[in-house]
């Protein structure tokens, strides 16, 4: 998809004064950050499968080459083919072929944030080939021409109105008596019109949440069912994943498992958890007859050896996107590109680049909240101060906020001129703040302030309470 | 193809010059060889019958229902089900001998077709390798006797789990699928409860691509 992570600051405003995005990013709270904390609480060792989920990511990343040559290996002799792709162009190249090779018209598609990283529903219909998205929220926004807003919960920023409407639109030509009001009965037409879809389709695609190099399986994860019709009904089946997916054996993917489900959306274990491995077998009654994984790098080599690599360990479960502040007073799609919250603000730089990308490691108010849920203890806050570090000396940032930190830098650097600044201006704003105890403008702090007010200082300067001894 | 510029880079980032070799190449392929544990939570870990009791209590909680009963008494009980969920009585079902076996004369009203479908039978019966207590979870494995059709575009499923078959963990399941197994099928289905959806405004929705009904018929003299 085209970026506008550019026009962070503006997207971001808009994203605010939208009365229909603010409702729907206040449902988020019930559904996904209370039932986390529920499913945490129902399971004891909850806090230590993170630990070794996280050193089982560290191991295979440490031998990321080795573990790919096994999967690579094992799909091989179960009769699949891997597709090895350095970037999205070579990716879609890749798919378009094999497409073209099956003769296929439409294809379905389970959900792959890959495909979206890539662009490959729209490069597939200019090549005359019809993608079709089964996963509901997908759909959705499939039809909206939009692209999705949280990567497990697409169209969490639509309510049940703006989908009847598009339902009414591309199934019933815009005839409004058939307009359905209830979510069950949105629920029932979209089955009843992608049913016809699947049993249609001539390729299915879907993503990947891991690869096993034990076995050679791909393994997806959902709750509708919609990846396993789209990976059983054509007769091929093309796995995309990038890199990072892969773990060493199935006791590794249990554990990786075990935490997924819960952090994503407080669920015990998806409804379905499939493995798959090459294409049907003699004697099998159905499946694919041919099985593809198109294993994309995409910049991936690039963060393995920088100081970025533990965001390789995501299993993007959407904790981070669920827990964090900034998320949940602008949604996903100021964010710009593919990959929204804190995850996307460490990621997009990386694929992106940091000049499309600069705003958004400054998204995050560093509240902590991100690396305190991330199942595979990723330490966000610390990936976007690296980023924010290359903004600062590639010189992206503006030049009031360059001016500000450089001003701050330099007075840090002189102890006693700092604390006699710091006392003058904590005197000055808390007399500006003064009953209410806040300020609703700052000197050169209006953008900051256009939305907020500012809390006044109270009392004496750190330094001066701790001087007086008041410390405990 | 980018596969060696791809392996190279890996290697690079890692600051290897060449693939892994000598005794950390055996170590990574003893740890594929030999698989191991990780840390498996204690509530699995319980003696049968508490494993059925935590099955049936975690399998109710998303929506499946349960009953225990004698092999000889499948063909009744699964008529007895589609009759009170107002259901024809007719199924596609798994050619599986294990399930031919069992006296289908004692409910002759039940008109079944073997074999996979293509969408067009209401309700689809199969037999799970096993089931994981731990969560709630059968396990199928596709094969000549288990197509995947059944598990997901019937609107009912109904699944046949012989109690000796119902783990407490998922790491059982595995070692079992290895001991009995001499390759991986093409595919393990887990599944957790009837299809569900919670993408238009986060309320959760039945039969959102598959089954929206699903019933465990726990079978004890069945191996």
């Amino acid at each position: 998809m085209k970026s506008t992570a550019h026009d962070f600051p503006a997207n971001a405003a808009a994203a605010i004064a939208d009365p229909a995005l603010q409702k729907a990013l206040g449902r988020l709270k019930g559904h996904f950050i209370d039932k986390r904390a529920a499913a945490r609480a129902k399971l004891p060792e909850f806090d230590a499968l993170r630990d070794q989920a996280k050193a089982i990511k560290d191991h295979t990343l440490a031998h990321l080459d080795a573990y790919l040559e096994r999967f690579e290996a094992r799909v091989v002799a179960a009769g699949g083919q891997v597709h090895w792709c350095a970037d999205g162009a070579e990716a879609r190249a890749t798919v378009l072929e094999i497409c073209r090779r099956a003769g296929a018209r439409t294809v379905t598609k389970g959900k792959t944030m890959i495909a979206e990283e890539i662009g490959l529903n729209p490069f597939l219909e200019a090549n005359g080939i019809e993608p079709v998205e089964t996963d509901l929220g997908e759909y959705i926004i499939q039809l909206a021409k939009e692209p999705p807003s949280h990567i497990i919960a697409p169209a969490v920023h639509k309510n049940k109105e703006q989908i009847s409407d598009l339902f009414v639109d591309h199934h019933h030509g815009g005839d409004r008596s058939r307009r359905l009001q209830g979510i069950p009965e949105l629920v029932t037409e979209a089955r009843e019109v992608l049913r016809r879809r699947f049993l249609a389709a001539d390729v299915g695609i879907t993503g990947a949440n891991l690869l096993i190099a034990e076995t050679g399986q791909t393994v997806i994860v959902t709750n509708e069912g919609n990846g396993d019709l789209t990976q059983t009904l054509p007769g091929v089946h093309v796995v995309l994943a990038s890199l990072e997916k892969v773990v060493p054996t199935l006791e590794d993917a249990t554990t990786i498992l075990r935490v997924l489900a819960r952090s994503a959306t407080g669920q015990e274990f998806s409804t379905y958890t499939t493995f798959s491995a090459g294409p049907r077998r003699a004697g099998d009654h159905d499946g694919p007859a041919a099985f593809h994984v198109v294993l994309l790098d995409n910049g991936r080599t690039t963060l393995l050896g920088n100081e970025m690599r533990d965001i390789l360990r995501c299993i993007r479960c959407g904790a981070c996107l669920n827990h964090c502040p900034v998320y949940g007073t602008i949604g996903g799609h100021a964010y710009g590109w593919v990959y929204p919250g804190p995850m996307g603000s460490v990621l997009s730089p990386a694929l992106i680049g940091l000049d499309e990308a600069h705003h958004l490691p400054n998204a995050s108010t560093f509240c902590g909240r991100c690396e305190e849920v991330c199942p595979m203890r990723i330490p966000l806050p610390r990936l976007l101060r690296h980023w924010r570090e290359r903004e600062f000396a590639a010189a992206k940032a503006p030049a009031a906020a360059r001016w500000g930190l450089g001003a701050w830098a330099f007075l840090a650097a002189r102890p006693r001129a700092y604390r006699l600044v710091a006392r003058l201006v904590a005197r000055t704003l808390a007399l500006l703040g003064g009953r209410r105890g806040r300020l609703a403008a700052l000197p050169f702090g209006a953008g900051w302030t256009a939305t907020r007010d500012m809390p006044a200082p109270e009392g004496a300067t750190f330094h001066a309470q701790w001087a007086a001894g008041r410390r405990r | 193809m980018s596969r060696a510029a791809i392996l190279a880079g890996v290697r690079q980032a890692l600051g290897r010059d060449g693939p892994l070799e000598g005794e950390a190449l055996a170590a990574l392929d003893r740890r594929l060889a030999q698989p191991r544990p990780n840390l498996v939570p204690t509530r699995g870990r319980v003696p049968l019958e508490d494993r059925v009791a935590l099955f049936a209590r975690l399998a109710g909680e998303v929506g499946a229902t349960t009953e225990r009963l004698a092999a000889t008494d499948v063909p009744m009980a699964i008529a007895r089900y589609l009759a009170q969920q107002n259901l024809p009585a007719a199924a596609a079902i798994a050619p599986d001998p294990a399930l031919d076996a069992l006296p289908w004369s004692t409910a002759p009203m039940l008109a079944l077709k073997r074999g996979p479908t293509q969408g067009d039978n209401l309700v689809g019966v199969s037999r799970a390798f096993a089931a994981v207590a731990e969560t709630g979870t059968l396990v199928m494995l596709s094969g000549p006797d288990s197509p995947t059709t059944l598990n997901f575009l019937s609107e009912t499923h109904v699944v046949v789990l012989p109690v000796a078959r119902l783990a407490g963990t998922y790491e059982e399941v595995w070692a079992r699928l290895r001991a009995e197994r001499d390759a991986i099928p093409r595919t393990v289905n887990l599944i957790t409860g009837p299809s569900r959806t919670a993408d238009i405004e986060q309320t959760i929705q039945r039969g959102a691509h598959g089954p929206r009904w699903l019933h465990i018929l726990l079978v004890d003299d069945e191996g």
